[in-house]
């Protein structure tokens, strides 16, 4: 018998996988650091690198190794103050949907859960222009990403009770829940933007938040998103394991010792709160959340282990490109990076959606 | 060795009894088969001897002790459960699949230890999958499926085996295939439970029957003791003739009831 031949079968198995998971990272890791680079470096005004090396490392270092000679506070705010802060946070809104996009598809169970698709964008949305119309936002800077969170919790909450029967989300039943309940939110939310049209400042506030993008992103944006993204994605990976056995059945993940109840539930919050600080600092951008889990899956398999890290990185490196894309295609306008990740990403889900089907059909 | 156990247990769904009152033990290194029509009550039976389901009234105890005080993961390194639905939809390896099986085994950050390993190792030898291992599980076919989620449920490495409807989607071959199994694994000291609606085959391999009709048990016992050609009229509404076999236990010959 073959058993004999290969004492360890799975060993050999596994170590088939590592190899391919270090090919992976070969060529992610160094994707991520170019990507980083293209999007610091390449703009509509032409900075040298050189230029750009002296600014990071003039930022950076100790002011006592450089000096900020030569450099004009042109070059100064460009670099340090709009690419630099943009760059990082398209990174950290790509990892996070990304991430958002691995966990609410095995919540689901569901290749075509994908944040701003099926509900939660729209409750980060709501809950955004809450904290404007408030004015809790004027108050505190950290109203906007806690509502928009608070948000997207109480979407996938209304999506999961609609679209789930006895742990069971049929494909139709999934994405008719995510659609009402998108246009339910968003309406209240553009209900709750009507209503205060007259005081001008907070609705131009809520106009400029609502549509979205990357654009006069600045610091602020990095550090009210950095921490949420960043607890996401390690709260994220502390469930891995829960996760595969979800995928597989609630009753099959309760038979081998999963608490499904309580799973679900740090599930579900970790998504919104993926969700809403990706929303908070960038609005809805479609299709990331997807494109990037599906693309990865297809080369690493489904293991939630090795899918997440590698689907938020993947995520981050591929919203910045997005972004660099949007912005230098077509100078000097820009165009806006939903429509960029929609064409990438709207093929894709159509394509799963017909071949969900064609399965059912069979 | 260890028993289960229900004592009067009863389920309600929206106020109306489905299940019970009903009481059975189940003891070591048996292979019991539960059997009834479609809505009998095999696989509530077997979903509360698996701690999956909890009575609305009455208890289910493991060797006398009630299963719900029981820590879940405990509960799990018992008791294995094999489901009726054996589609994946996500191409997980074979591997991967049995390696969740130590999931109640391991703790959150421990990484796959040589026990694990050997657990997994042995129990894809003893079901003959060891050359599917770096397969994906939705590229196997119904009868393969079946072996890897069994052979899953021995990585557990587990005092009781449950399973539900485990021939229902398989052709003749890999039916008995899949019952010799679980023979051979009761007589490897595992008390095996299959819950199915096929009594013809199970007849041959199982060392008990308990037979249920509207979610009571009604009969239990040895094949004669339970399935009379009476009895199968009563319960299955077909006319039944036992054919005596050469070898092995008599067989039935089922015909739509006349009147």
């Amino acid at each position: 018998m073959s058993a004999v031949a290969q004492s360890n079968p799975l060993a050999n198995v596994s170590s088939r996988s590592r190899l391919r998971l270090s090919i992976f990272y070969g060529f992610l890791l160094p994707i991520v650091f170019v990507s980083l680079l293209a999007g610091v470096g390449i703009g509509s005004t032409h900075i040298s690198w050189s230029t750009i090396l002296r600014v990071v490392e003039f930022k950076l270092l100790p002011q006592a190794w450089t000096s900020s000679l030569h450099l004009t506070k042109a070059d100064e705010v460009i670099v340090w103050l709009i690419r630099v802060p943009r760059v990082i946070v398209a990174f950290f809104v790509g990892a996070s949907l990304a991430a958002a996009g691995v966990l609410l598809q095995a919540l689901f169970r569901n290749p075509l859960a994908e944040p701003t698709l099926i509900g939660p964008g729209a409750g980060a949305v709501l809950g955004g222009v809450i904290s404007f119309v408030t004015g809790w936002s004027a108050t505190s800077v950290l109203s906007l990403p806690l509502m928009a969170m608070l948000g997207a919790l109480l979407a996938l909450l209304i999506v999961y009770a609609m679209a789930t029967r006895g742990g069971v989300t049929p494909v139709a039943t999934l994405l008719l829940a995510g659609v009402a309940t998108s246009a339910l939110l968003g309406a209240l939310a553009s209900l709750l933007l009507s209503v205060n049209i007259v005081n001008w400042q907070i609705a131009q506030e809520i106009v400029f938040w609502m549509m979205g993008g990357l654009d006069a992103r600045t610091w602020t944006h990095v550090w009210l998103c950095a921490p949420f993204v960043l607890l996401g994605i390690a709260a994220s990976l502390l469930q891995t394991r829960d996760l595969d056995l979800l995928q597989l059945g609630e009753e099959t993940a309760a038979s081998f010792g999963v608490d499904v109840e309580s799973s679900k539930r740090m599930l579900t919050l970790t998504a919104a709160i993926l969700t809403g600080a990706a929303v908070a600092v960038a609005g809805l951008i479609g299709f990331v959340g997807l494109l990037i889990p599906h693309a990865v899956r297809l080369i690493l398999g489904p293991s939630n282990r090795t899918l997440l890290p590698a689907s938020a990185l993947t995520g981050g490196a591929f919203l910045v490109l997005c972004d660099l894309l949007a912005r230098t295609i077509h100078p000097p306008t820009e165009i806006r990076l939903g429509v960029v990740t929609a064409l990438c990403g709207g093929p894709l889900f159509i394509y799963l959606l017909l071949r969900q089907y064609r399965g059912v059909a069979n | 060795m260890s028993v289960v156990e229900a004592r009067n247990a009863s389920v309600k769904r929206g106020g109306r009894t489905i299940f019970g009152p009903a009481s059975v033990r189940i003891g070591p290194g048996e292979m019991t088969a539960l059997i009834g029509p479609n809505g009998s009550g095999k696989s509530t039976l077997l979903r509360l001897l698996a701690g999956l389901w909890r009575p609305d009234d009455g208890e289910m105890l493991l060797d006398g002790k009630p299963i719900h005080s029981l820590a879940r993961k405990e509960m799990a390194r018992r008791v294995a459960f094999v489901p009726q639905e054996t589609q994946i939809d996500f191409a997980f390896t074979v591997g991967e699949i049995l390696a969740m099986g130590r999931y109640a085994h391991r703790g959150r950050f421990s990484p796959q230890s040589e026990v694990d390993r050997v657990a997994i190792n042995s129990a894809a030898a003893y079901c003959d999958i060891t050359h599917l291992i770096g397969r994906a599980i939705n590229t196997l076919s119904g009868g393969e499926r079946q072996r890897v989620l069994i052979a899953r449920s021995l990585v557990v490495e587990p005092e009781f085996i449950l399973l539900d409807e485990p021939t229902a989607n398989l052709d003749i071959h890999h039916a008995l295939d899949v019952l010799q199994l679980c023979q051979s694994l009761s007589r490897k000291g595992k008390t095996v439970i299959v819950a199915t609606h096929d009594f013809n085959l199970v007849t041959r391999y199982a060392t008990r029957l308990i037979l249920l009709q509207g979610g009571l048990l009604i009969a239990e016992g040895s094949q004669e003791e339970v399935l009379g050609a009476e009895t199968i009229r009563e319960v299955f509404h077909v006319e039944a003739e036992m054919v005596p076999m050469k070898t092995g236990r008599p067989v039935y010959v089922f015909h739509q009831r006349t009147s």
